[in-house]
């Protein structure tokens, strides 16, 4: 396979689960400053992608490039060293730490066991706390423990704890789910500013939320996909109203 | 001020200093040298509890093999004491003189290999640490980077001390079968059975388990304590956020079988044997035991756990040899069901909360006071009464 302007090249993917096939000879490019977002019905293979791109699931077959290079033996914490942040759909923080905390676990230094022994939270790691928490709107709630965050804080800590690291490719899983309408409006805000200078893929189902952040679309439908481009022309695509939004 | 409190709190001091207190002048001063022995060797244990507290609390790993590693910490020191006591002399009616009793009664001629190197006290001391360590990190890195945890772990530790229990037992000529090794008298002609040896052994075994609290401590506010305290909670989260989990799960689980080791040397120096008796799966469970009482997220805790359980066991086995046991298990039962984060906890959460309570009621009182005194042309009586009250009240507002 050659060499691309990609930031993520995904081609002929292929993940089967005792025969069925989850992923089937998936091909998908992602730029870089790009914001994608992926819907599809249920059971479509959407969360599996993400698995397969940060590690969690182990392909069959296929190969998925990150910057030119080969990710498929690659262990998940070294992915997320080149750069791959991946969200959770349900928000995986650490209840027991305070956000502060959270935050600066998640800073990209002192990853070895000598090293996080002999890690100091020194003004800069401080600074880059306080900078990523006023970005997800905790700027005041920095020694709450993150447990007591709403449901909505605790997506946009999790999102924070990503950006701590500055990754080049944010996966994110349904980022919305269980939001307000408020919280939605601050959510898509903070997606469009941090989209800037990286390639993000969020997978969700809220079309008018999709409308709103999307510059382009991929509509996946059991393991394949099914169409991609701008959401205007995938959503008058009738194969697309055929498996999804004209249900 | 404000800076050294928070020092303070950081590592725990104030009941640090309390245990201190209490184990190297309360308990000293208070007990005969029988009894402070019987506390040294308890305070043995406590290694293998804070330990735990580091393996299970912290890292979320419950181990039920820790007396595998005490027992070979204790086993290295061990060998080297019963080089030095089977000198040719005192050997001198065996039929191969030089050698340790058991291995002549075994029909063994010559000192085996392994032992060779034991006759050095750099090299046993080292080994005290490095064996249990070694063994701990291949059992760990075996498990951890094939991602086996929870009660599978428990299980294989537990396997592990069955095993070597068998293998101590069933190589009788290389390590004193059942009876373990015993007749353990000097270190560098050092006799380490009179009463001044008793003291010292005592003392050093109290500094260096405080040494190996501080730490444990130091380990617990690190960066690599709260990434314990995070994986415990989100596995996946600390694993996608490029950490290498397994490390930090080995790390942890060498450091409690290092503590273990240097807990079973102790062990070895200050009752004068060991035995497989302290290696296997109920000296093991015994040890979870310590550190549930005493409670899994404390170090002091542990500490205070396992010197109220031995206490306990003596007191109870002395007193009621019949049912002792069962009074064991009900003080087990009694102490994880009614308090899940054991004596730390009860601290922690009933104790210290009526403390702060009572102090706020008391400085409310000492505000309420002088303001009721003021419509009335405040008295200077009063006023000199009521004065000692303001410096408590504003000290204790910056608490």
């Amino acid at each position: 396979m050659s060499n691309t302007d990609f930031a993520l090249a995904v081609e002929d993917l292929t993940v089967s689960f005792d025969g069925f096939k989850a992923i089937d000879a998936l091909t998908l490019y992602i730029d870089r400053n790009e914001l994608r977002v992926i819907i599809g019905p249920n059971g479509a293979g959407k969360t599996t992608l993400l698995d397969l791109i940060c590690g969690k699931t182990r392909a069959t077959g296929g190969s998925i490039k990150f910057k030119n290079q080969e990710l498929s033996n690659m262990a998940e914490h070294q992915r997320v060293r080149l750069g791959i942040g991946r969200k959770f759909q349900t928000p995986s923080i650490y209840e027991n730490l305070s956000v502060f905390q959270n935050l600066e676990v998640s800073y990209p230094a002192g990853r070895s066991v000598f090293g996080a022994l002999a890690f100091k939270c020194t003004d800069e790691v401080k600074a880059c706390v306080q900078v990523v928490a006023e970005d997800i709107g905790l700027g005041d709630k920095l020694d709450t423990e993150a447990g007591l965050l709403s449901h909505g804080q605790k997506q946009w800590l999790e999102i924070g704890m990503l950006l701590m690291q500055e990754p080049e490719l944010l996966m994110l899983d349904e980022p919305i789910a269980g939001m307000s309408a408020r919280e939605r409006e601050l959510t898509a805000e903070l997606l469009q500013r941090i989209c800037k200078n990286r390639a993000v893929i969020v997978i969700e189902h809220d079309m008018e939320f999709v409308k709103r952040i999307a510059h382009k679309v991929t509509v996946m439908h059991q393991g394949k996909i099914l169409a991609e481009g701008p959401m205007e022309k995938v959503q008058a695509d009738p194969k697309v109203i055929d498996v999804y939004l004209g249900h | 001020m404000n800076a050294l409190k928070a020092w303070i709190q950081r590592y725990q001091l104030a009941s640090m200093v309390l245990l201190v207190v209490l184990l190297a002048v309360v308990l000293p001063l208070s007990l005969d040298i029988f009894r402070l022995n019987l506390v040294g060797k308890y305070l043995t244990y406590a290694f293998v509890a804070i330990g735990l507290v580091m393996v299970w609390g912290y890292g979320g790993v419950l181990s039920l093999g820790q007396g595998v590693f005490f027992g070979l910490g204790g086993y290295a020191m061990a060998m080297f004491l019963k080089l030095e006591a089977s000198d040719s002399v005192s050997t001198a009616i065996q039929s191969t003189p030089g050698i340790p009793d058991f291995m002549d009664w075994n029909q063994i001629t010559a000192l085996p290999a392994l032992w060779v190197p034991f006759k050095s006290l750099p090299f046993a001391l080292a080994a005290v640490v490095a064996v249990p360590m070694l063994l701990a990190f291949i059992i760990s890195y075996a498990m951890f980077k094939r991602r086996v945890g929870g009660v599978y772990f428990a299980i294989i530790t537990q396997a592990v001390a069955l095993i070597l229990t068998v293998l101590i037992i069933g190589q009788q000529g290389y390590t004193g079968g059942v009876n373990g090794m015993t007749d353990l008298k000097t270190v560098l002609g050092w006799d380490t059975r009179t009463d001044s040896a008793k003291y010292i052994l005592y003392y050093v075994c109290v500094v260096l388990l405080i040494g190996s609290m501080v730490l444990c401590r130091k380990v617990q506010t690190s960066k690599l304590g709260t990434l314990l305290l995070a994986m415990r909670d989100k596995e996946d989260r600390v694993r996608f956020s490029g950490y290498d989990v397994a490390d930090f799960k080995i790390f942890t689980f060498c450091l409690a079988a290092a503590l273990s080791g240097i807990g079973g040397a102790l062990f070895s120096l200050q009752v004068g044997f060991m035995s497989p008796s302290f290696v296997g799966i109920v000296p093991s469970i015994e040890m979870v035991i310590y550190a549930a009482v005493g409670g899994r997220m404390s170090l002091v805790g542990a500490v205070y756990g396992t010197l109220l359980v031995n206490a306990g066991k003596t007191y109870f086995s002395e007193s009621f040899p019949d049912m002792w046991l069962f009074l064991m298990a009900a003080l087990f039962i009694g102490v994880t069901m009614a308090f899940p984060m054991g004596l730390a906890g009860v601290w922690e959460e009933h104790v210290k909360p009526w403390w702060k309570a009572r102090r706020q009621a008391l400085r409310d009182a000492a505000i309420k006071a002088p303001q009721a005194s003021i419509p009335r042309a405040a008295q200077p009586s009063e006023v000199i009464a009521s004065k000692p009250a303001l410096p408590d009240g504003a000290s204790a507002q910056s608490v």
